[in-house]
């Protein structure tokens, strides 16, 4: 072998620099092959997975103890950097997985569909692309990455092909989906063509000297690629119509897992390499940051249906998010760190009840369906009444101190007016969260809470182990909190 | 956390304080739900509190003006948040009555509430950890956090147990005071970046050392902060819409601490964090808060006085002394800040009181509409004299407690603005116009026809109101066991910030009365 051509393979210490990628891809197909011969025996095909997920996340813990301790290590030839903010997302989009996984296994069950064991594979499937985004180098791997993933969510999102409403869910998200995937990739296409590279390291080296007009452009595409992905205004539109249709495990999952990661590229890309254009974006995202959480919040609040309500909370949150984005310091990626994870504990948990009040092919998704579940269910009500408290953002939850930390880090760049709204949008916010406290504690039991059986013990556990993360964080927030600085830092 | 154990093994009876109704909320969470258990364990869990709350007395008494039984414990390390907690002479007061009247709550619930009665008890004590700490916290973020951990049970206390119009009726309390406190919120936030700490006693001792200096811009972003929760809270006329349907829909014991206590936290934190923090935006703004209050105290007597409604009027009611109070603290002078203080304590008692015999009322009559009442001062002449002691101690009658409070309050205002005190007065004058024509029109006259037994006061309802009279003759004739205390916090307060020193009017700490003729003629020569 020629040794030009040696170079070119890559050392064996990139695989294990990727392995969780490697293991869930691994488990992913193994699923998909098992699901074949299972004859619709579907559970050990989720707990199979379960324990792929977490090979995945016991391989990514010395990433985690390591991470914020090394610097970035390069993989396959600059296409990946395995740091410790890669390493941050890469936990958490396991960790979102794994949960969504538990508490999909009743939900397949009792929806009794016909197809099943792939469900599971395609959560892995939608990991493995959401995991190469957060490491990516190159926008050519952020592309693929997003790809994967939005392939595998799209598939979910229709995952009851007998329900129309899945099905519309499924269209819509695949069309709008891939449209804002063009626009990322020709703002790729633009970038090349300016820089003449899609590595990132290029990109950062290029910007300082380089700053022409165009190169604007390029970012307002790639901007808009992503914004689609995080659903931020003005380009929200699919969200609430996606959460509503699709089966509320997948809704959780997907307001979870592909917009952390998505909102990690948005930090990598914007806080590095697009970071020597500062001021031309900075009014760009404080728009789009006030915007969504005004959309959301504001289109909440006359919602019946629950899943839609959460659809329009997500793009709210996703507001937050845009503001610790806005404040473009080391601080507000560290907030968004941490609001990302909490914001994944409490949404997964939420979705979890929601899918278990709906009952079979989900009848019962009204907010006046959760009536009484306060007397029927006092424990799973307590639950979820913890999780929207977090939501609308009540100290001693982690979403208060996520909120906390985003204003801080937007008042430290003195983002006054964007903070003193931001905080009217969160008491706005508190009024259709209210609803479902309203629901769950003052009104007579219904239809729906009456027929209710127990929850089975491993939507339980996905639940108990939700609220546990959300009261941690708001217990005791300084431990994730000193991580996430610690991993923001090695972003550069 | 462990210094928190430390605290609790070295006897801080803060610390015990404190945690008492919380281990009372778990305790009742976990009892069975069908017994009364549960009310054994909140009546014992809350009396506990009360007993250890008496112990935070003597440390007080020793050195009022500084802040004793302190706990101080590292909570989030990274931004320097302590669990920073301390009670000085004008929390000390508070705290000793939101512990005397949960307990007195936890036994009316028994009688007053027919459902799901765990669970409203579980609230209570909930409640209760909330508001000791809003009175303790002396670290703005644990204030902050301690103030909405109050405001969640009161929520579904009001939501859950509430009367037909509930469910808006508290999603609007709820999100009016949650929009109120996020902006406090971003106060103090602001303060943080400025001052890059949470610690009040830091960060006065900072202001006032001339260490950091905040602009008057920034003062104002603050002030404004602070004073759209705790405006929202007390209420202050015009964000006090939330008030009636609240204190009127609310279930009878979480009415009777809505406005016995929750309503002392946004006085509260007027007093202590408001005007300590941004003295000169205080200052600035304090003409048009006055005006605010004065309205709400003449607007809310009138409506008082109008009301068909026996609880609405004594919301109304309410509302309109809490203005006097507001009035009093943007004084800036000694009177007003004792006045203040010792009016929270005495409105608590007699409005306390009133709620909870108004309670009485419904039980027994399943209406509140004065119409439906009528005459039964001779069916039940015992319910009748004791609401007569607590109506007059409510509108100020010397020897009972709202008179002190009053008068130091009036007195507080005149130094500072003469026409204040002549609007402020008035609405003393229009409580006891309104107090005194409801109580003839439920009480005396002749009997209505549609009722036919009214049962008396029984030993159980006794119980709680004897407690709260005695304290009303206590407060209003031996003003001494409480004032030295509260007169050396408020003029340490007063004097924190040097800014403070300017615009109040000098007068003699311990003095007062002497002194107040002196203060006027200084006033007067001033113009």
């Amino acid at each position: 072998m020629p040794a030009s051509l040696a170079g070119l393979i890559p050392p064996v210490a990139d695989y294990l620099r990727i392995l969780p990628e490697i293991l869930l891809a691994f488990f992913g197909i193994a699923v998909m092959m098992l699901e074949a011969v299972s004859r619709g025996k579907r559970t050990y095909l989720g707990v199979i997975s379960l324990v792929g997920i977490a090979a995945a996340f016991v391989t990514n813990i010395p990433g985690l103890i390591a991470g914020p301790l090394i610097g970035p290590e390069t993989a396959f030839h600059r296409m990946l950097v395995v740091d410790g903010f890669g390493i941050f997302f890469r936990a958490v989009i396991i960790g979102v997985g794994f949960l969504s996984t538990l508490a999909s296994l009743s939900y397949l069950d009792r929806e009794d569909s016909r197809a099943g064991g792939e469900f599971y594979s395609l959560i892995l499937f939608s990991m493995v692309g959401q995991c190469i985004m957060v490491t990516a180098d190159d926008l050519i791997m952020v592309f693929i990455g997003l790809e994967i993933s939005s392939i595998a969510t799209y598939v979910m999102a229709g995952f009851l092909r007998d329900d129309r409403r899945n099905n519309e869910s499924a269209l819509k998200y695949f069309l709008l989906g891939s449209f804002a995937t063009a626009f990322l990739l020709y703002g790729t296409a633009w970038i090349f063509g300016l820089v003449g590279s899609t590595n990132l390291e290029d990109i950062r080296k290029w910007m300082p000297e380089n700053q022409t007009a165009i190169i604007s452009v390029a970012v307002a595409l790639v901007f808009v690629g992503l914004a689609f992905k995080v659903s931020v205004a003005p380009f929200q539109m699919w969200a609430p119509d996606v959460y509503q249709g699709a089966p509320a495990p997948a809704s959780g999952f997907m307001s979870a897992g592909p917009k952390a990661a998505a909102f990690a590229v948005f930090f990598r890309l914007f806080m590095t390499s697009f970071l020597p254009i500062h001021e031309r974006w900075a009014w760009l995202m404080w728009g789009c940051a006030l915007g969504t959480m005004f959309v959301g919040n504001l289109g909440a609040l006359l919602q019946t249906n629950v899943k839609r309500l959460m659809g329009y909370s997500s793009i709210a949150h996703a507001g937050y998010v845009m503001v610790a984005l806005t404040a473009a310091s080391s601080i507000g990626v560290s907030a968004a760190m941490f609001y990302l994870v909490s914001y994944a504990l409490m949404n997964i948990g939420a979705f979890a009840v929601i899918g278990y009040v709906a009952s079979r092919h989900e009848r019962f998704v009204r907010i006046e369906d959760l009536a009484g579940l306060g007397r029927r269910e006092p424990a799973t009500a307590a639950l979820l009444s913890i999780f929207v408290f977090s939501l609308i953002g009540v100290p001693l939850t982690g979403g208060f101190f996520g909120k906390f930390y985003v204003f801080q880090a937007a008042l430290n760049s003195h983002l006054v007016w964007l903070t003193i709204l931001g905080l009217v949008n969160s008491a706005i916010a508190a009024y259709y969260y209210l609803r479902i406290i309203v629901a769950i504690y003052m009104r007579e039991p219904d239809v729906a809470t009456m027929q209710l059986e127990a929850p089975p013990f491993s939507l339980r556990l996905a639940m108990w182990v939700s609220a546990i993360g959300v009261l941690g964080l708001g217990l005791f927030p300084s431990a994730l909190l000193q991580f996430a600085t610690n991993s923001a830092a090695t972003l550069r | 956390m462990d210094s928190i154990l430390a605290a609790i093994l070295s006897a801080n009876y803060l610390a015990i304080t404190l945690l008492i109704p919380l281990a009372g909320f778990f305790v009742v969470t976990a009892a069975p739900r069908r017994s009364r258990l549960p009310f054994f364990y909140a009546l014992i869990s809350s009396l506990a509190a009360f007993v250890a709350a008496l112990r935070l007395i003597p440390p007080v008494l020793a050195h009022a003006a500084n802040f004793t039984s302190e706990i101080d414990s590292p909570w989030v390390e990274g931004l320097k948040i302590r669990l920073h907690m301390g009670v000085d002479g004008i929390s000390l007061w508070l705290i000793l009555l939101t512990t005397l009247l949960v307990p007195m709550a936890v036994w009316a619930t028994e009688k007053m509430v027919k459902e799901r009665r765990k669970s409203f008890f579980a609230m209570l004590m909930l409640f209760e950890f909330g508001l000791i700490g809003v009175f303790s916290a002396l670290d703005m973020f644990v204030f902050y956090v301690f103030w909405e951990i109050a405001l969640v049970p009161m929520y579904l206390l009001v939501g859950g147990w509430g009367g037909p119009n509930r469910f808006k009726v508290s999603v609007k309390f709820f999100v009016y005071t949650m929009a109120g406190s996020v902006l406090m919120l971003g106060s103090v936030l602001y303060l943080h970046t400025l001052t890059g700490s949470f610690d009040y006693p830091e960060i006065l001792k900072a202001v006032s050392s001339g260490q950091t200096s905040l602009s008057s811009r920034d003062q104002m972003l603050i002030f404004v902060g602070l004073l759209a929760a705790f405006a929202v809270k007390a209420p202050v006329f015009p964000l006090h819409t939330w008030l009636p349907n609240t204190y009127a829909e609310a279930p009878m014991p979480a009415t009777f601490l809505l406005a016995a206590v929750m309503s002392k936290m946004g006085t509260y934190g007027l007093l202590r964090y408001a005007i300590a923090l941004a003295p000169s935006a205080a200052h600035r703004l304090a003409p048009w808060i006055a005006v605010c209050a004065i309205i709400g105290i003449v607007y809310g007597a009138l409506l008082a006085l109008v009301q068909t409604n026996i609880k609405r009027l004594l919301a109304y009611s309410s509302f309109s002394h809490v203005g006097v109070i507001v009035l009093g603290i943007f004084a800036f002078d000694q009177q007003g800040a004792d006045g203040a203080v010792y009016q929270m304590l005495a409105h608590g008692i007699s409005t306390g009181a009133l709620f909870l015999l108004v309670g009485y009322l419904e039980s027994r009559r399943h209406s509140l509409e004065i119409a439906d009442f009528g005459g039964i001062a001779g069916l039940a002449p015992r319910l009748a004299a004791v609401f007569s002691i607590a109506l007059f101690a409510s509108v100020g009658l010397p020897t009972l407690c709202n008179f002190v409070g009053e008068f130091l309050l009036l007195q507080g205002a005149a130094l500072a603005n003469f026409n204040w005190a002549i609007w402020a007065a008035l609405g003393v004058i229009l409580s006891a116009s309104y107090m005194l024509w409801m109580y003839q029109r439920v009480f005396l006259g002749k009997l209505n026809v549609a009722i036919e037994h009214f049962q008396d006061l029984q030993w159980r309802d006794w119980v709680p109101i004897v407690p709260l009279l005695l304290l009303m003759v206590w407060l209003g004739c031996y003003t001494q066991s409480f004032m030295p205390s509260i007169s050396m916090a408020t003029s340490q307060l007063l004097d924190s910030t040097n800014m403070n020193n300017q615009y109040r009017v000098k007068l003699d700490a311990a003095g007062g009365g002497v002194n107040a003729i002196n203060a006027v003629a200084e006033v007067l020569h001033a113009r």
